[in-house]
């Protein structure tokens, strides 16, 4: 059974190698045909979706076996001396979840895209760019090393940059593409320091090698002032994830992000590229694990995230930024289970987080192409019934990450909850439970903004045609039935687990008071925004101060711009002036010097035999005197014998 | 072929280097109306040089290293000139990237109407200049080949350069005087090592003999002799403080001269400062790294800060090439093969990606004319090749995965980060800068509004798609594929003897700075 299996997963690079041949081919032979380049592309996304769950259904048959010794195909790519790097495929449940989520939602976002961007001009570069995404996203999750996967992590943040920036005419867009891709580096420099370091260690940056090595000859011993090493190893390798994954104070570039064509956003920057962070804290788990401080960090940067993002999304208007703050919220949530040691409980929500959000991304998607791009939730409402499958999958969509069972959300959020405080991390598990509350409020605010009061008489929406609805229910169907994987007894986490797999047993306890954090926010949404017993304004009015801020996110934004173009930008000015002015004045103040000497030495040449003669003379009879009463000091001049030479 | 043949033996080299000098002379017997015709022999010289070194690059034997393709002629006996050429692992990569490079430049030229006739001939003495430097196994005709260089250039930024903040007479008297200083110092320092190779009789200038002779050379003459040539193709290769000349004479200079300036002629100083540097005088290459890693973070950071405050574009890459530069500094500071290894893929990384950059700006600034970049904006909309060009060439610029800058990059901080770690951290947060000042042009120059002045201008097609398409090519292939490139440039440093002498440089103790 596994033999045929074993054989079944060697072919596992297939699955983004299709994408890249599509890639390939749109960019180099279908991309003056519209119509070919977007079948291509999907054709290859639902292959490789295909292959996926085949390998998925492989993994639930192998069962325990498989979590133990994953399936490892790999060649040499680079071998240099004292630098070996291989790159292959690794097929565990962890990654097999990856490709199913990620195929998934890829080949919903490419088939909803051929209603969404019907029209654009930039079709064919559009499904090149989305092949290249998933083959860049797919070969980072099947990534054996952490060079592969740090390779893949630029691939994929090279799309993003590409895909925000898709609309290139739009200033505001081509500025948010830069500030992803810039944003992001500096995470990934900490990223790529940890990688040399580590290599440097170990001499190997194969996942199960370095988890190896590392349980087996290192303590944590203390390299900068009382830190210890893994400690060190495990920052610099966690600020890769904070860029990638939006991470405070890194999170700056993705509400931005929603620049771009809204299936992008849900693909890209909801439920794929953001949770790389997730994916590689989740892989590099074992160096985390060795380092409580650094685990304590990771909770502590994930849980306020999760808080801060969920403050913002409350004051914001545009439909797109507030599901963007709500993903990076979310984020939070999925990075501080982490810190805590949920570790399954983290990656369950990343599953169950990328069916729901992409499926709120393409509803606002929907809405958005309805309305002719507009995307203020206040120019928007009754679009419940003008829009019944938008509306209707929407609404699963907010009921799965408020966190209602049975959908998806409750279960992952539960789980997560109930291990920040079951492992001892009250803190952190109040924080997680207030967030709870303030997603469910400000979701069912857009959702009863959006969908349910008056009509706005100057809209005139209309269903989206199929090619969007259909990828619309799919999902819906995922947010709504996804959490039940948390309940047999092969469940997520027999599959998915860090160490020893130990059953735990629903807290139905702790649930119940997620619920009711959920209910309150939808709740007390409800008599805001429907019933209108408290008025929106006069909360605002109320609190002038809190409610700029938070609109203003915190500032932040236009903290980083002041250092950007005072602190950056200036000493690039001051440099400049002193490269032009003292390095290379020094240069032309010598070429000056040497043209004033010429100019007075020229006077010498003063073309009369008689002075040449005398100076000759002179000269003779120095040179004479010199050889004469001075020989010890000559042959020490002797430039041949200076220089060690020959006499 | 492939073994390594007996002195006298292939003429590969040879054909290689003749190939263009024979269009040369071709030309020069051609009525200089013949513009055409006169592009197309350039071409074809060039062609048949790539064509061959490429063959040279495949067919060279990895497994056995060494010196290959050898040819040796006695030319001045009594003084121990040899007419020598041959190839390994360093040279050969070099070799190549010459020969990408000029064929290319020709097709970035190929609208160049003024004085074509003398402009192609001059080009094509510097190409054949360049290559000769790299397949030289003799000092003495290395050094030949670097003064042939200096002649085409300077004439050439003269006539057909473009004036900006400096006159392009500035210019090219800045870049000519810089490479002659530089030689200058040069020269005493060859004259020195011949001198002292020579203490025990049979003179000779072949590079292999001069570093067979280390035991010659005492500690203070090679700290010494190093200073010299440090001096000379630390200029070269535009180490800081020696970097001004670099930003204004590819500013000024025409397409073709910067692209092979900043593309490979930059890399005869790092290539000089590995073989004569690293390979003859390993003392002092142990003495002068601390300086050398100290100026490179100088380079990576002070250029690419200045390349922030850049308004003309080819500013902004001649200050990125400097920035560059630091990279394979810092690489030839850490002294061991892996560095190695990386400061030679670098250069050959970035000889591509500047080639390629300068020629897209080339035809921006022929199609637009103005490299302002507050004037550009929005050229995507009406030249869409030129921008996959122009951002192909940035995201190599900013070392993205899957371009051969990336590993070469990668290949440098692992083998720096070990010897030299607060430099090599140092270096690798201008990582972050670089990304800013390339994606601020990409996004400056290529992005934004559609701008109606610029709606009658072409895209690039047909000839101008060449250097695209070549250069492209390269990047990516060598990107993926990394052993390709790595395979020889690896071979080279572990079998020329190169090793040894870094295990030497290793256990030397040499005490403090100075």
């Amino acid at each position: 059974m596994f033999k045929e299996m074993h054989d079944l997963f060697q072919w596992a690079w297939l699955i983004p190698a299709l994408p890249f041949l599509s890639f390939l081919l749109i960019a180099f032979v279908t991309k003056r045909s519209k119509g070919l380049s977007s079948t291509v592309s999907i054709l290859a996304i639902l292959t490789a979706l295909g292959l996926a769950i085949a390998i998925g259904l492989g993994i639930i048959q192998s069962g325990a076996e498989l979590v133990e010794h994953p399936v490892i195909v790999s060649a040499n790519w680079l071998n240099i001396w004292g630098l070996k790097i291989d790159i292959g495929t690794v097929v565990d449940p962890l990654s097999g979840m990856m490709l199913f989520v990620v195929a998934l939602v890829a080949s919903m976002v490419q088939i909803y895209s051929l209603g969404y961007m019907q029209g654009d001009k930039g079709w064919s570069r559009y499904y090149a760019y989305q092949s290249l995404f998933a083959f860049s996203m797919l070969g980072m999750v099947l990534a054996t090393n952490l060079l592969q996967l740090f390779i893949f992590w630029e691939l994929v943040g090279l799309c993003s940059y590409l895909l925000i920036g898709f609309w290139y005419f739009k200033v505001s867009a081509r500025e948010a593409a830069k500030k992803a891709f810039i944003t992001t580096r500096v995470g990934d420099f900490g990223l790529l320091l940890g990688i040399l370091f580590l290599y440097n260690k170990f001499e190997t940056l194969d996942f199960t090698a370095l988890s190896a090595a590392l349980s087996t000859n290192l303590q944590n011993v203390a390299v900068v002032g009382t830190v210890g090493y893994v400690t060190v190893m495990a920052f610099l390798i966690f600020m890769g994830p904070m860029g990638k994954s939006g991470q405070f104070p890194l999170h700056v570039w993705l509400p931005d992000a929603m620049e771009g064509p809204t299936p992008v956003s849900a693909l890209i920057h909801a439920a794929t590229m953001v949770v790389a962070g997730v994916y590689l804290v989740a892989k590099m788990y074992f160096l985390f694990e060795a380092s409580p401080v650094a685990l304590q960090f990771v909770a502590g940067i994930g849980a306020f995230t999760a808080i801060f993002a969920a403050s913002i999304a409350i004051a914001q208007d545009d439909i797109k930024r507030i599901l963007a703050y709500s993903t990076l919220s979310q984020l939070g949530y999925m990075v501080f289970a982490l810190g805590v040691g949920a570790y399954s409980a983290s990656l369950f929500h990343l599953m169950t987080h990328a069916f729901f959000k992409a499926l709120m991304f393409l509803g606002a998607g929907s809405v958005i192409h309805a309305l002719h791009e507009k995307q203020n939730i206040w120019d928007m409402g009754g679009l419940w019934r003008k829009m019944p499958i938008t509306g209707t999958t929407f609404f699963i969509g907010v009921l799965a990450i408020s966190g209602v069972p049975p959908f998806a959300g409750f279960w992952s959020k539960d789980e997560i909850l109930a291990g920040a405080f079951q492992n001892g991390h009250p803190i952190i598990y109040a924080v997680g439970l207030f967030t709870a509350f303030l997603t469910a409020f400000y979701m069912s605010r857009l959702f009863f903004v959006a969908f349910m009061g008056p009509e706005k008489p100057q809209n005139h929406p209309h269903e989206s045609p199929l090619s969007m609805t259909i990828p619309l229910v799919i999902l819906a169907c995922f947010s709504a039935i996804g959490g039940l994987a948390a309940l047999p007894e092969h469940n997520f986490s027999f599959f998915i687990h860090f160490g020893e797999f130990e059953p735990e047993a629903m807290n139905w306890g702790l649930a119940g008071i997620s619920v009711v954090a959920g209910l309150l926010g939808i709740g007390f949404a409800y008599y805001i925004y429907v019933k209108e017993a408290i008025k929106a304004e006069s909360i605002a009015a109320r609190f002038p101060i809190v409610y700029r801020i938070l609109n203003n996110k915190y500032y932040i934004d236009e903290v980083y711009l002041w250092l950007i173009h005072h602190i950056m930008d200036g000493l690039g000015k001051v440099l400049y002036f002193i490269d032009i002015y003292i390095v290379d004045g020094i240069i032309n103040g010598i070429a000056l010097l040497t043209r004033g000497s010429a100019k007075v030495l020229r006077r010498t040449g003063t073309g009369q035999l008689q002075t040449y003669a005398m100076v000759f003379f002179f000269a003779v009879v120095v040179i004479f005197m010199v050889f004469a009463f001075g020989e010890g000091q000559l042959s020490s001049l002797n430039p041949l014998a200076m220089l060690g030479g020959v006499k | 072929m492939s073994s390594a043949l007996p002195s006298g033996g292939s003429f590969l080299l040879p054909f290689i280097l003749g190939a263009p000098l024979l269009a040369m002379f071709v030309i020069v017997f051609m009525p200089k109306d013949e513009t055409k015709m006169i592009k197309i022999i350039a071409a074809m010289g060039t062609f048949v040089a790539m064509a061959l070194s490429l063959f040279a690059f495949f067919a060279y034997d990895r497994s056995l290293g060494g010196m290959q393709f050898t040819l040796t002629i006695p030319w001045v006996p009594d003084l121990g000139v040899n007419l020598a050429f041959g190839v390994d692992g360093l040279s050969l990569p070099m070799l190549l990237l010459t020969n990408l490079i000029g064929f290319s430049s020709i097709y970035a030229s190929w609208n160049m109407e003024n004085r074509a006739k003398e402009f192609f001939v001059l080009l094509l003495i510097l190409i054949t200049g360049v290559m000769g430097t790299f397949i030289a196994r003799d000092l003495f005709i290395f050094f030949l080949f670097y003064e042939i260089v200096v002649i085409p250039i300077y004439i050439m930024v003269i006539i057909w350069g473009s004036t900006k903040r400096v006159s392009k007479e500035y210019a090219g008297m800045k870049l000519t005087i810089y490479l002659l200083i530089g030689s200058a110092f040069l020269l005493v320092g060859m004259v020195a090592l011949y001198l002292a190779a020579a203490k025990q009789g049979n003179p000779t200038f072949m590079f292999d003999q001069l570093a067979a002779r280390q035991n010659l050379y005492s500690a203070p003459f090679q700290k010494a002799a190093f200073g010299l040539m440090l001096f000379g193709f630390g200029s070269l290769i535009s180490m800081f403080p020696f970097h001004s000349w670099s930003p204004d004479g590819y500013a000024g200079a025409p397409t073709a001269v910067s692209m092979i300036h900043a593309g490979v002629l930059k890399k005869i100083g790092g290539y000089g400062l590995i073989r004569l540097g690293v390979y003859v005088l390993p003392l002092g290459a142990k003495y002068w790294a601390p300086v050398i890693a100290a100026l490179a973070i100088a380079n990576v950071l002070y250029a690419a800060f200045i390349a922030l405050a850049q308004k003309d574009l080819k500013y902004v890459i001649g200050y990125s090439s400097v920035s560059h530069m630091g990279y394979v500094l810092i690489a030839i500071a850490a002294l061991n093969p892996t560095s190695i290894n990386g400061a030679v893929a670098m250069m050959f990384a970035h000889g591509v990606m500047s080639a390629l950059i300068f020629s897209m700006i080339g035809f921006i600034y022929e199609k637009t004319h103005t490299r302002n970049i507050p004037d550009l904006g929005g050229l995507a909309h009406q030249m869409p090749r030129l921008a996959i060009g122009f951002i192909i060439g940035g995201m190599a610029s900013l070392g993205l995965p899957s371009t051969v800058n990336f590993i070469s990059e990668f290949t440098i901080f692992m083998g720096s980060i070990r010897v030299l770690p607060v430099q090599a951290i140092l270096g690798i947060a201008g990582i972050i800068f670089t990304a800013v000042y390339t994606l601020r042009i990409i996004a400056n120059v290529m992005f934004g509004p559609r701008r109606p002045e610029w709606d009658q201008l072409k895209d690039i097609r047909g000839p101008e798609l060449v250097p695209l398409i070549v250069l492209g090519l390269v990047i990516f292939a060598a990107g993926i594929f990394p052993n390709i490139l790595f395979g020889l440039v690896n071979s080279g440093v572990t079998s020329s003897g190169l090793q040894k002498v870094l295990e030497t440089v290793s256990q030397a103790k040499m005490g403090g700075l100075f």
